[in-house]
């Protein structure tokens, strides 16, 4: 079994990965009744015993996090060391500062990168020492920030450097056109050449989808239809049963980014007929190293009450998963591209039923001519707390292509006045010609998108043996 | 170290996917190794074919790589794929909900019924010690034409078998027309196809005279195994028709039998075959293979480990030299 180490960057990617943890050790005490360190704990957890070494096998003595926690203002990380999950974590693990970065792109990635860059090599190097066998790295953070968007990537860029053969998943959360922060889409352009360039795996998440499928499960549970009633807590937002108590206003839509990476690893973590690992991701998700942008999808998003489900119930998770209300960011998959496709399934599924949407599923989707077949499937028999089973969706397509369109629209809209750059610009490392780097980047990501778009060559033509 | 517990060593079974890294890789890898320390003893490698819908997006890539090396490596390689599997299980076993465990379970069966002990040519009085070295002498005649398929009849759900009868003839009659009609179960074969009638006159091309769907042979294994095993009349093997001309059919076609009955069906037949049935589904693996080759797609995960462009280039030369032999035979 190997082992993941998060690192959580910035305000948002602390208070995801916050959420994380509690619903992390939610799923686990749900499987794990007996109290036994088990492998799949190990993946995200050490097992620590008094003296603070790491004890294998046995009873659960304390548990801690394997992550790295990073923000440059206290408010969060206080928060955290106050709260009930401060057990989780021992005090080096969290790297902080005073000021922030004042959602600037610069001041987080070229000011904090520097004054902090040994401190963080530390403490990832210490956490990856307590694993076995260090299989990835998770990152999340936000990209319309100045810490999550400029010290995260530069936290990419080192894991690069320093751990090279170790995957880099990232998590990134992308601003709407009404963010509230205005120099969100320089900050977020400017990330995007780290992500393309550092990362092997980016799913972009964006707040108004989450905000969206928040809704929608409110909406079902006020209703009240008769035999429409959701099972009480178990939905895709729900932290109830976690170790935080006191649920905070962004709770219910981090809860959905949590999730996310739950269902991710939890082929990684629990035993099902059909495995998948992380490194399998990667490999079958990524045609072309840059074009590593995989939209998730997450069903179901609540377990209704009556248990009296039919079957069909099964066929219709599959065919939310390519519903544009369940996924994590706007985007219209079906009139577009697919490139590759990632089915992974938990819980009581069968391989009939998922050879069966497959085929159903397929002359509805349109895949890119030399991956008709483009579909990687995993099975999990461990179903996600609450659900009999549960499907997650990554699929590598290239309406990705229209949410950087935008955002480069964004970008241009500031930069063309030239408007707040001098507050990059004072900022020691950071020149102009970073700014025309990231947008020809993101210019030639949408290109190569595009480019595979475009229509087909006739197949190509064998090869013949002479006879 | 388990080789040297053996008093006396058959030879090598291994099974692997070739779908997958590790069955396929690290199978392929192992083969190799094997091969080096054991370059005398047989080796025989069963591998099983992805569903042709997916579910690896590389699979074609590594079914590519994988069954060029065991080409040269392997003495034969016995070919299961899952789509058929399902099919069996779906349509003849009637399992509703088919699971993976349920998928193996035929694999597993089909196999035993190839490996458990039989009477053959060379040992009718005891039960054969050399089972894989007869195998591959029997269907490998060639080391061009090393792949073999597999069908056993009957095949079905334990309530049915409860009200099922059967006799010899009428097995050896569905598993002949599966044969020739490259049908892998007994339902939906297509009866339609048959030899060819007369053989052809010294000199003329047996090519022309061949139906296009009927699946030629160059060489027959049908392992029966049951009651009355002894009156099973085999001849509709023995056709000339279903072979090539350069093999003498005493050469082609052989029988093993034991009385004792197999897994619970009274009268069981397998036919292990080297044939032209393969053909199709190689053919599209490799073009799939190919097309994806051409765009270059995830290429670059593999050249970061050491496999480069002419290596695919060597694999997808390989099996068109076979697909090649298969077709013009």
């Amino acid at each position: 079994m190997t082992q993941s180490i998060v690192v959580q960057v910035g305000q948002c990617g602390n208070q995801v990965g916050c959420r994380f943890w509690d619903l992390a050790l939610r799923e686990h005490a749900h499987v794990n009744q007996m109290g036994i360190y088990d492998e799949a704990l190990s993946s995200f957890f050490r097992n620590v015993d008094q003296r603070g070494a790491d004890s294998t096998g046995g009873r659960i003595n304390a548990l801690k996090a394997r992550a790295v926690l990073v923000d440059m203002e206290e408010g969060v990380l206080g928060e955290i060391l106050q709260g009930p999950l401060r057990s989780l974590f021992s005090s080096t693990q969290l790297i902080s500062d005073v000021s922030g970065s004042g959602n600037n792109w610069a001041v987080g990635h070229h000011t904090y990168g520097l004054a902090y860059r040994e401190q963080i090599v530390d403490q990832v190097r210490k956490a990856a020492e307590h694993c076995d066998c260090l299989q990835c790295f998770f990152l999340i953070h936000s990209m319309g920030g100045g810490t999550g968007s400029g010290l995260g990537t530069f936290v990419l860029k080192l894991l690069e450097d320093e751990f090279p053969e170790v995957c880099r998943i990232v998590t990134s959360v992308y601003p709407t056109a009404e963010d509230d922060v205005i120099t969100s889409p320089y900050n977020s352009i400017l990330a995007m050449k780290e992500l393309t360039e550092h990362a092997d795996c980016v799913l972009p998440v964006d707040n108004q989808s989450l905000v969206d499928i928040v809704g929608k499960i409110q909406h079902m549970s006020n209703t009240g239809k008769p035999g429409g009633t959701i099972k009480k807590d178990c939905t895709i937002i729900s932290g109830q049963g976690g170790v935080v108590k006191v649920e905070k206003p962004f709770d219910a839509m981090n809860n959905i980014v949590a999730n996310l990476l739950l269902n991710i690893t939890s082929s990684a973590r629990f035993e099902g007929s059909l495995n998948m690992d992380l490194n399998e991701i990667a490999m079958n998700l990524v045609p072309f190293p840059r074009l590593h942008y995989l939209l998730p999808s997450l069903t179901p998003l609540y377990t209704l009450a009556d248990v009296n489900v039919p079957p069909r119930r099964l066929d219709q998770m599959f065919s939310d998963a390519f519903s544009k209300e369940h996924q994590l960011i706007k985007a219209d998959p079906k009139h577009n591209l697919y490139l590759a496709c990632a089915l992974m399934l938990r819980g009581n599924v069968q391989l009939s039923d998922l050879r069966r949407n497959i085929e159903r599923l397929k002359p509805t989707l349109p895949f890119v001519p030399w991956n008709q077949e483009g579909w990687k499937t995993s099975l999990c028999s461990v179903p996600p707390v609450c659900h009999s089973h549960s499907l997650l969706a990554l699929a590598n397509n290239t309406c990705v292509k229209s949410t950087f369109i935008e955002l480069r629209e964004r970008f241009v809209k500031l930069y063309r006045r030239k408007a707040h750059l001098h507050h990059y610009l004072a900022v020691d490392g950071m020149e102009l010609a970073g700014f025309s780097e990231a947008l020809s980047s993101i210019s030639a990501l949408i290109e190569e998108y595009t480019h595979l778009e475009s229509p087909l060559m006739p197949n190509a033509p064998r090869l013949t043996i002479a006879t | 170290m388990e080789i040297e517990r053996c008093d006396r060593l058959a030879g090598i079974f291994t099974m692997m996917s070739v779908a997958g890294g590790t069955g396929s890789g690290v199978g392929t890898y192992i083969t190799q190794r094997l091969r080096d320390l054991y370059p005398s003893s047989f080796i025989l490698n069963q591998v099983t074919w992805p569903y042709e819908a997916g579910e690896v997006i590389v699979q074609n890539y590594n079914s590519v790589l994988t069954l060029s090396h065991l080409y040269q490596l392997s003495d034969a390689i016995l070919v299961h794929e899952n789509d058929t599997v399902h099919t069996i299980c779906s349509r003849l076993m009637n399992i509703k909900h088919i699971s993976i465990s349920d998928v193996n379970k035929v694999i597993a069966h089909q196999l035993a019924s190839v490996l458990q002990p039989a009477y053959t040519a060379d040992s009718p009085c005891h039960y054969s010690t050399n089972p894989i070295g007869e195998l591959l002498t029997s269907l490998v005649c060639h080391p061009e034409y090393k792949l073999l398929s597999l069908c056993n009849i009957p095949q079905m759900s334990s309530t049915s078998l409860a009200y099922s009868v059967f006799n010899w003839p009428g097995l050896l009659k569905h598993l002949r027309q599966m044969l020739i009609a490259s049908a892998r179960m007994e339902e939906g074969i297509d009866w339609t196809v048959s030899a060819p009638s007369a053989v052809t006159s010294a000199g003329e091309s047996g090519t022309n005279s061949r139906q296009k769907s009927f699946n030629l042979s160059l060489a027959n294994l049908l392992i029966l195994r049951g009651k009355d095993v002894s009156t099973a009349v085999t001849d509709g093997f023995r056709d000339p028709a279903l072979y090539v001309p350069w093999l003498k059919t005493e050469n082609s076609f052989s029988t093993w039998t034991s009385p004792v009955a197999f897994n619970g069906y009274e009268k069981s037949a397998t036919l292990v075959s080297n044939n032209q049935s393969l053909l199709k589904p190689l053919d599209n693996i490799v073009r799939k293979a190919w097309n994806m080759f051409a765009s270059r797609a995830y290429v670059h995960q593999y050249t970061k480990f050491g496999i480069c462009e002419e290596d695919f280039l060597d694999s997808f030369t390989a099996l068109e030299q076979i697909i090649s032999s298969y077709t013009h035979l």
